[in-house]
């Protein structure tokens, strides 16, 4: 597509952002009939890759998606917990259930969620930000866009934001306050070649060689892996930054150290409650932007694809019945929280104790657990393992079992 | 002073832009710009996972 400075484009729907919410959302919104533009302002969906591409297979059915075997690096046997005195808890298929999973070629995965949905209809463009609302008498009626040096706009009855951690539609539509340091986790690393991990295992640190959050080794195969690093942004002291942490973690590891990066990934995540709102009049958010990432695992491309299909069913039905008031969109504010939120919950509840755990009690828990057999991995079970052993540990937490 | 963007280390993750307090970063098709409305919290600076950006003007 083509634009000139100053056109006109006429939608039902613009979505904001070409990851997997705004793809997905788009997707399900052009099944149903409604017309879409999803806008990405990178020049290629999916590049460069900021993610650590670990996910679970537990949503397919759900997304109506046979498998995804294109963008699929290794499929994974299970996860190994490391405590900060190397004691390893080996969680297998077996345990995990659903829950385990692949270690994805991410930007061959966005660009699938897109082709699914221009499969249905939707129409992309790339290169191509959204920089503003326009409004027309107080309401929404789509965004001011930039392609390729021109200014265009997109009209358009209802607008998705999926624009990510950075989000602005969220703040135009002043729908949230400013994040808590301790609730932004803070991102560095590297894809390595040249290391020695178990490359059926996804692999976390805990403990202090990341405060607050963890080190994960994702790999992508035999010898590659993606070796980065949450901590939590109220930790960080002096000068040392997520990067340098990542640095020392690499050099004092024997599987990591010989590697070679291939390519090095920044970003933050938000590990927070869900937000209190995620529409405003004409608008709804979707994915990151909403604040929908896991907070116990910083992940959250799976929320974003369900919450994803809830936006775009929802958004078809708006635009059938010509409904985009607040009162409306609190269907879709029900819609995702009934799927969504008690978890999201649940878990952020969880990561505000786990943050606080200092590297002792990190080899307590690990020790306590790499003596029983789990019958599941869930918070529940994991607690009540811990308790056999160390019931004092447990007292925190006890509201969870 | 307002923080400074050093071009050469930046990613353009946008890791500063979703904690900046007061949404003043933008980051635009090549360069990465702080506005005056800037309160000068430090956060930006801070968060940025690869020492990017740094407190301009001392
Ligand atoms: C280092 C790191 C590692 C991670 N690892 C994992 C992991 O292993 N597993 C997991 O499940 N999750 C992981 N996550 C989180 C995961 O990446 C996100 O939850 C997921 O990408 C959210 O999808 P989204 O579609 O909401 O947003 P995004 O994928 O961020 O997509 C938003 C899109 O909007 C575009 N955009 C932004 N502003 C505009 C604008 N104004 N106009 C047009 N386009 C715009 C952006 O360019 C971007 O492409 C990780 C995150 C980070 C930072
Ligand atoms: S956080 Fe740092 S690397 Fe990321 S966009 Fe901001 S200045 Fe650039
Ligand atoms: S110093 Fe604070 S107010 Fe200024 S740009 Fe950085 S985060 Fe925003």
């Amino acid at each position: 597509m083509d634009v000139k400075e100053g056109d006109v484009l006429n939608y039902d729907i613009v979505v904001v952002g070409g990851g997997p919410a705004g793809s997905t959302a788009a997707r399900f919104a052009a099944k149903e009939g409604a017309d879409v533009l999803v806008l990405e302002k990178r020049q290629e969906i999916g590049s460069p890759v900021r993610c650590a591409e670990g996910v679970s297979l537990s949503w397919l059915e759900e997304l109506e998606i046979d498998n995804i075997d294109s963008s699929t690096s290794r499929t994974m046997k299970g996860a190994i917990l490391y405590s900060p005195a190397g004691n390893k808890l080996k969680i297998t298929e077996r345990l995990a259930g659903d829950e385990v999973g692949v270690v994805l070629e991410r930007d061959r995965f966005d660009k699938d969620m897109a082709r699914l949905a221009v499969k249905e209809g939707a129409d992309f463009m790339v290169k191509t930000s959204a920089v503003g609302l326009i409004k027309e008498d107080g309401v929404v009626k789509g965004v001011e866009a930039r392609y390729l040096g021109k200014k265009f706009e997109v009209r358009a009855d209802l607008v998705i934001g999926a624009d990510g951690f950075e989000s602005q539609v969220g703040r135009w539509a002043g729908i949230y306050d400013s994040l808590k340091p301790k609730d932004i986790m803070t991102c560095f690393q590297y894809r390595l070649t040249g290391v020695n991990m178990d490359p059926d295992f996804t692999h976390f640190y805990m403990g202090s060689s990341a405060p607050g959050g963890y080190v994960w080794a994702f790999p992508k195969d035999e010898n590659t892996a993606n070796v980065g690093l949450g901590l939590q942004f109220s930790r960080l002291k002096g000068e040392k930054t997520p990067k340098d942490y990542l640095d020392e973690f690499i050099e004092n590891h024997d599987d990591y150290k010989d590697g070679e990066a291939v390519d090095m990934v920044a970003g933050a995540v938000a590990v927070t409650h869900p937000p209190e709102k995620a529409i405003a009049p004409g608008i709804i958010l979707v994915g990151d932007a909403s604040r929908v990432v896991d907070s116990m695992t910083g992940g959250g491309i799976v929320n974003s694809l369900k919450q994803g299909k809830i936006a775009g069913e929802f958004a078809a039905e708006a635009v059938r019945e010509g409904k985009f008031d607040e009162e409306f969109l609190q269907k879709y504010e029900k819609r995702w929280r009934d799927e969504l939120e008690n978890k999201l919950w649940r878990n952020y509840m969880a990561k505000e104790t786990a943050m606080q755990l200092d590297d002792i009690t990190f080899d307590k828990i690990i020790d306590a657990l790499s003596n029983i057999e789990l019958e599941t991995v869930t918070i529940g079970a994991i607690l009540e393992g811990v308790k056999k052993k160390y019931p004092e540990l447990v007292e925190e937490f006890q509201n969870m079992i | 002073m307002k923080p400074e963007v050093n071009g050469e280390r930046c990613m353009r993750c946008g890791a500063c832009v979703g904690t900046c307090p007061v949404n003043t970063i933008f980051l635009k098709e090549f360069t990465l710009e702080i506005n005056d409305d800037c309160t000068e919290c430090g956060m930006c600076v801070k968060v940025c996972p690869i020492d990017a950006l740094y407190m301009g003007g001392d």
